[in-house]
């Protein structure tokens, strides 16, 4: 029998600012914890008062549907108090910067601040300028780690593990936290990523993060035991990468036939909204048997609540 | 003035071609009046106490051929006063400036209050450059003819380039016709659009958008391209990766220009930036290892004339913002000398060729009387302690402005002294 006695408890870090800064070790708690939440999010009653007292704010300066309700309900299931600030009304509008936004919360003392923003470190940025933790919900193209803690989750729930498996994620890497913070941590835990994209949509040296790359998603999805599709996201796209949706769906959309590549079993996760008839093809993403995509929302939450348990305590 | 008198310093003046141990003799107009290995004590009339300066070095007044001064309009960052006296504590006599104020320098009245502040609250000889471009939108010539009569040195967008290829050959023409340097930032806007870093895995990794280097590379081989056809003052206003030395290199053979570096594409490289230190989003930006390496070969082996200290002093506003907000560049006016020195230390380059791109090169350029320890020329200097170790401290800093690019950076080798027209306006 293992040891356990050997192993760290406690998680190394402050905050949750993206993947890259957690050990193994820190992600096992985390997925380990989130696994006792499950079950908890399905039984009748659903609060208990890990986090009574605590007070956690969440501030998504980017509109967010999934990411913040799921972060909400995680946080009122602990019984956490929860304000959630729309920051599009906020003195931000009035022209207070992020760091004068997060000193103002900060003197009212969170136990915990879940930020979702539009540029790449902003979590950091405030992390250095406040006394509680800080958990990243989305900065800019960088990281999303609570996405890639709660795709993992989902898979070892399916597949029983990660290590050896052979993962695709597809669509548009570029814009996308989801991908890289899935990349660090599919890496960490063991998979073969495979990175499919039309150039354009590629980050410049991807392939240095430790992923073999594919412009022909057949090729790409070959022998795939987990294909995850992005988002192709039309609102960060300032000039033309693509030159239709048509023609993107036809070379990189999921369809059946293209899937027929993967493996039999192989499962299908989006980490949402989707755009259907664009990046997938609207009767796989509903596909009971293949489709994971629901569950990865139901997951979310566990893996939140077991983020801010670990983070805020 | 009185007369003064240095012995036993190590004398470097590329202009004349003097590396040697020697003396100064600065006269009462603040003149120089003798230098080299001849001024020693035996030469001197004994009633005169020389300061010996036991093998300190003494190199002209250093030529800073970028820098941004707040003034007009951004007083807050740095005004004609700090900025000399940030300058003298590292070594710099002459300052060529940027027109990117407010309002921007693109017409002659304008240059009238320009050289009037700059006379009266500046210590330090000040060459302000004007736009190419009226307002710098990259449409409309300024007037290169009536500027350069009320004294602009150069003219420049500064932090903009001039998109427009047509636009491009007829400032040439122009700048041509009439005998004016024009100074070009190359930077292709549609491939560096957004960007903020160098293209490449760190970009990707911060979720940045990259600065590909041929953004710089394809502007450079057109206004090359066009320059063969007209033959004006061209300089590349800074240079930043292998590729761009590469196509010097060979259009070298073919048409005549100049180019400088700043030292923080020198020094530094991407990885520098580490967890978004925004004091390090810098335009050109940092690049890889291989490029900085490039850069320095490319100064040895005389393709790169000057460096440049890039001084964009910003406040601490407009730095503590995230990446994609924070303002663009580090003040580094100071630490020039020293920071260039460190690439003397660790002998990538020599002391003269360091030198020669901070004094002599630029003058040349500019064509200016500057930068040199000729005889009857006014007594522009410094003193350099080329050893001393110091670190680079924020607070320590002179610049009203404290976004340095090597905060916390163990430095060899420091001015301890400044001359300007024979007159000692710093001192350690």
């Amino acid at each position: 029998m293992a040891i356990k006695t050997d192993k760290a408890i406690k998680i190394s870090q402050k905050h949750l600012l993206g993947i890259q800064d957690l050990s193994i070790n820190d992600v096992n708690l985390i997925l380990d914890e989130a696994q006792s939440f499950i079950k908890l999010n399905q039984s009748k009653n659903k609060k208990i008062d890990t986090l009574r007292g605590k007070t956690q704010i969440n501030l998504f300066f980017e509109p967010s549907t999934r990411t913040q309700s799921s972060f909400e309900l995680a946080g009122k299931r602990l019984g956490a108090d929860v304000m959630s600030m729309n920051m599009a009304n906020s003195a931000i509008k009035k022209g207070e910067t992020l760091i004068d936004t997060a000193m103002t919360l900060n003197a009212m003392h969170p136990d915990i601040i879940v930020v979702r923003h539009q540029d790449s470190g902003a979590c950091n940025l405030l992390s250095q300028k406040v006394n509680c933790s800080v958990l990243n919900a989305g900065d800019g193209r960088r990281e999303h780690p609570t996405q890639a803690l709660l795709d993992a989750l989902t898979i070892i729930n399916r597949k029983k593990k990660i290590e050896g498996l052979k993962i695709a994620i597809c669509g548009d890497i570029l814009h996308s936290r989801v991908a890289r913070s899935n990349i660090y941590l599919l890496n960490m835990l063991g998979a073969e990523v495979n990175i499919v994209a039309p150039t354009n949509l590629m980050p410049k040296e991807i392939e240095k993060f430790g992923v073999n790359t594919f412009t022909d998603m057949n090729k790409g999805l070959k022998d795939c035991d987990i294909v995850m599709m992005l988002r192709l996201q039309n609102e960060r796209m300032t000039s033309s990468y693509l030159s239709s949706n048509r023609e993107y769906y036809e070379y990189y959309g999921l369809t059946p036939d293209k899937l027929e590549h993967a493996k039999s079993d192989a499962l299908i996760m989006h980490p949402g909204p989707m755009n259907r008839g664009i990046e997938i093809d609207t009767i796989l993403a509903d596909d009971i048997n293949k489709s994971v995509i629901k569950e990865q929302v139901e997951l979310g939450v566990a893996v939140r609540m077991a983020c801010l348990k670990m983070f805020c305590i | 003035m009185k007369k003064q008198y240095f012995i036993n310093a190590n004398i470097i003046d590329p202009y004349n071609s003097i590396n040697e141990v020697g003396g100064l003799i600065i006269g009462e107009e603040g003149k120089i009046e003798a230098v080299g290995k001849k001024v020693n004590t035996n030469n001197l009339p004994t009633r005169e106490k020389p300061i010996d300066l036991k093998g300190k070095y003494i190199f002209p007044g250093l030529v800073d051929m970028r820098v941004f001064v707040g003034e007009p309009g951004y007083e807050y960052k740095e005004n004609f006063k700090t900025l000399s006296n940030a300058a003298l504590s590292g070594g710099v006599t002459s300052v060529v400036t940027m027109p990117n104020t407010d309002p921007i320098i693109d017409n002659v009245s304008i240059v009238d209050f320009l050289k009037r502040r700059g006379r009266d609250k500046s210590k330090i000889n000040i060459f302000p450059c004007a736009s190419l471009t009226k307002n710098i939108e990259g449409t409309n010539m300024t007037e290169f003819g009536l500027l350069q009569k009320k004294g602009i040195i150069a003219f420049t967008d500064g932090v903009k380039t001039i998109q427009n290829p047509r636009l491009m050959s007829r400032i040439m023409n122009s700048a041509k016709d009439l005998g004016c340097l024009i100074m070009q930032h190359a930077e292709d806007y549609e491939l560096a659009k957004n960007g903020m870093i160098n293209s490449g895995i760190i970009a990707s990794k911060l979720g940045l958008s990259g600065i590909p280097e041929i953004a710089e590379r394809i502007l450079i081989e057109r206004d090359l391209t066009l320059l063969e056809k007209v033959k004006c003052r061209y300089h590349i206003s800074q240079l930043s990766s292998q590729k761009s030395i590469d196509v010097i290199k060979q259009r070298k053979e073919v048409v005549k220009f100049t180019s400088g570096v700043s030292i923080n594409n020198l020094s530094l490289n991407e990885n520098d930036i580490g967890d978004f230190r925004t004091f390090l989003k810098l335009s050109p930006p940092l690049r890889r290892e291989e490029d900085r390496e490039a850069l320095v070969q490319g100064l040895k082996d005389e393709l790169i004339d000057v460096i440049v200290s890039d001084h964009k002093p910003e406040d601490e506003e407009s730095k503590r913002l995230t990446f994609s907000q924070a303002a663009t560049g580090a003040s580094g006016i100071e630490t020039l000398l020293s920071l260039s020195l460190e690439l003397y230390h660790n002998g990538s380059l020599k002391l003269e060729t360091i030198v020669k791109a901070l004094t002599s090169n630029p003058a040349k350029i500019l064509k200016i009387n500057k930068g040199n320890l000729s005889i009857g020329n006014d007594a522009d200097l410094c003193i350099v302690d080329i050893d001393k170790p110091w670190i680079v401290k924020k607070e320590k800093l002179v610049s009203k402005s404290k976004n340095t690019s090597i905060e916390d950076k163990k430095l060899q080798g420091k001015v301890t002294n400044t001359f300007v027209k024979g007159k000692e306006l710093f001192k350690i």
